[in-house]
């Protein structure tokens, strides 16, 4: 993992900058890619990747580009969801501060392979001095013919426009996300139609997060079966995880698929803070079910976490030490849905907004004890039952709290 | 209507709006540009905006009460948003909040009397290696504790 050609965050002071990056290799993969591969060869070497999607879902990105019909009059879209809001998650942050040209040519080779025009980085409202370097790289890559007309002197032209939001946590969600885009407040849409058939301004659109893009031009820099080997057969490449909350040392590793939770809390982030032992840990940003200590030596992949009823999700690992009593820790998942519930579907709006003034009076010294059951009854009224995966990505967590440590709660309300 | 843009930024305005196959794409980039000219979005401000755009004031009025960035009321030269999300939590945001709280005379949500600071606790800014953390504006602070708070504000003039 030293070779800094093959990292999605390079170190240095200076690496978001055009000439770093063409030091690295950048823009070759893209140059020699659209000179001498037809589109079709390029998505079949993203399948045989088997890059999946890094935004939470893991849906394989080939697939998701296949679904785009080719015989098709109406312009079609790539939107870059750079809306990074899952809380614990701040590796596309660092991949657009620190490699902006990475990301530039990942959606170049995206761009290609489906045959797309225009494509936005719909980028969240408070990342904006992160979406001017975005605009700066634009221009730099403009400039040298990396983008807009005549591409490396190809047929082959895309512009590429940042989109700043303006405050929304569900605009992350897909649907979401192009309403937001064509104007409006995020209100997830009905699938189908999905937005591979009708997406952004009803043109056939790609969705894809920021590390998911990123990962292309070492797609084509390696070859598909580099990047296999660098993580799991079915799962391939490395992720980027973020440790935070009660650790030593907070911070993005980058990591093969499948690197044990254990080995990145301890061999990596430093283990435990001071004096404290690990409580629980949320393994993949906050919609994912919390783990218990005794659950951490799993494989940090897609399959392995949903086996035990987990999700890796953004790869967001928040560790929580016994000093934190679980109410504090419950009181803010609650909250934090609750205020961003968009509203549209009742379950998800009225079901967050209980479950959080429960959490809120048990946390205050009222609890009373039918209040577990009624947050798992409110939680399960959720599930399943939204337009979005939201009513899902809040009551998971919720649910994983009161099955967990819900000792530790029922001991609080007997006080 | 008594609402009207610099030149410059009715020029961008102007940009902005070419960049979309559709005018109403433009809305919140166009709003963030009046906010950033005139610092919050007046009832005439909408208004403008959705004359401008072709859009019922309505659809304007519901973006606006939609996202959390946007102001519908005068903020303070310096908006302070403090993150308050489990990592966060876990460094001791609460303390920091309790902090600004003190040393600014406000609560969270408020405006200093000088129409200097606003202060607002928000969910996860995306910066969670470095909690706690806090935004002044556009630029990103953290981890920091109460001295770094001051010193932060000592630099604000």
């Amino acid at each position: 993992m030293t070779d800094a050609k093959a990292t999605l965050i390079p170190p240095g002071e200076n690496s978001f900058r055009l000439g770093a990056y063409l030091g690295r290799g950048g823009y070759e993969a893209a140059r020699t890619t659209i000179l001498t591969k037809k589109p079709q060869d390029v998505l079949e070497e993203v399948k045989k990747a088997n890059l999946r999607g890094r935004g939470g879902a893991g849906f394989p990105a080939g697939s998701k580009w296949a679904f785009v019909p080719q015989a098709d009059d109406r312009p079609k879209y790539l939107c870059v969801n750079a809306d990074e809001g899952e809380p614990g998650t701040f590796k596309d942050r660092a991949i657009m501060a620190r490699d902006p040209h990475l990301l530039l040519e990942g959606i170049i080779l995206a761009c290609y392979a489906v045959g797309i025009r225009t494509a936005f980085i719909y980028i969240r409202g408070e990342y904006e001095a992160i979406a001017r370097r975005l605009e700066e790289a634009i221009e730099e890559a403009r400039q040298k013919g990396f983008l807009g007309p005549d591409i490396f002197g190809s047929a082959f032209a895309l512009d590429v426009l940042v989109h700043r939001g303006a405050g929304s946590y569900i605009c992350g969600e897909e649907t979401a996300l192009l309403e937001s885009l064509e104007g409006k407040r995020g209100w997830p849409r009905l699938k189908p139609p999905f937005p591979a058939s009708v997406g952004l301004f009803r043109g056939p659109t790609v969705i894809n997060n920021v590390e998911t893009i990123a990962n292309l031009p070492l797609i084509f820099r390696y070859g598909a079966d580099w990047f296999v080997g660098r993580g799991l057969p079915r799962d391939g490449g490395t992720r980027l995880f973020g440790v935070s909350g009660a650790v030593k040392k907070p911070g993005l590793y980058e990591l093969p698929v499948g690197t044990p939770l254990r080995k990145i809390i301890y061999d990596w982030a430093g283990g435990p803070a001071e004096g404290q032992a690990i409580k629980a840990v949320v393994p993949g940003g906050l919609s994912a079910p919390f783990l218990t200590p005794d659950e951490i030596d799993v494989p940090m992949d897609y399959e392995s976490l949903a086996h035990i009823k987990s999700m890796l999700g953004s790869a967001g690992i928040i560790v929580i030490g016994d000093r934190t009593p679980i109410i504090d820790i419950l009181k803010i998942v609650a909250r934090f849905y609750a205020h961003e519930s968009c509203g549209q579907c009742t379950p998800c709006r009225i079901g967050t907004a209980w479950i959080s003034k429960i959490a809120d009076r048990m946390g205050a010294g009222g609890g009373v004890p039918g209040d577990i059951d009624s947050i798992r009854h409110l939680a399960e009224g959720m599930k399943g039952r939204t337009l979005c995966p939201m009513g899902d990505a809040a009551a998971f967590p919720v649910l994983s709290i009161v099955d967990k440590f819900g000792q530790e709660l029922a001991e609080m309300i007997s006080r | 209507m008594s609402f009207s843009l610099s030149a410059e930024g009715a020029k961008r305005v102007e940009a902005l709006v070419r960049r979309y196959p559709k005018m109403q794409a433009a809305l919140i980039p166009v709003l963030h540009l009046v906010q950033r000219e005139k610092g919050f979005i007046s009832p005439e401000a909408e208004e403008w905006v959705a004359a401008t755009l072709g859009i019922p004031a309505l659809q304007v009025r519901e973006v606006l009460s939609f996202y959390t960035l946007l102001h519908r009321e005068p903020v303070g030269r310096y908006v302070i948003q403090v993150c308050r999300n489990i990592s966060c939590y876990i460094a001791g945001s609460e303390d920091i909040l309790n902090h600004l709280e003190k040393k600014l005379g406000v609560r969270a949500g408020e405006t200093t009397a000088d129409g200097k600071y606003t202060l607002i606790t928000v969910e996860c800014l995306g910066n969670c290696d470095h909690a706690p953390c806090l935004m002044v504006n556009d630029d990103d602070y953290g981890p920091v504790s109460r001295d770094a708070v001051d010193g932060i504000l000592m630099g604000l003039t």
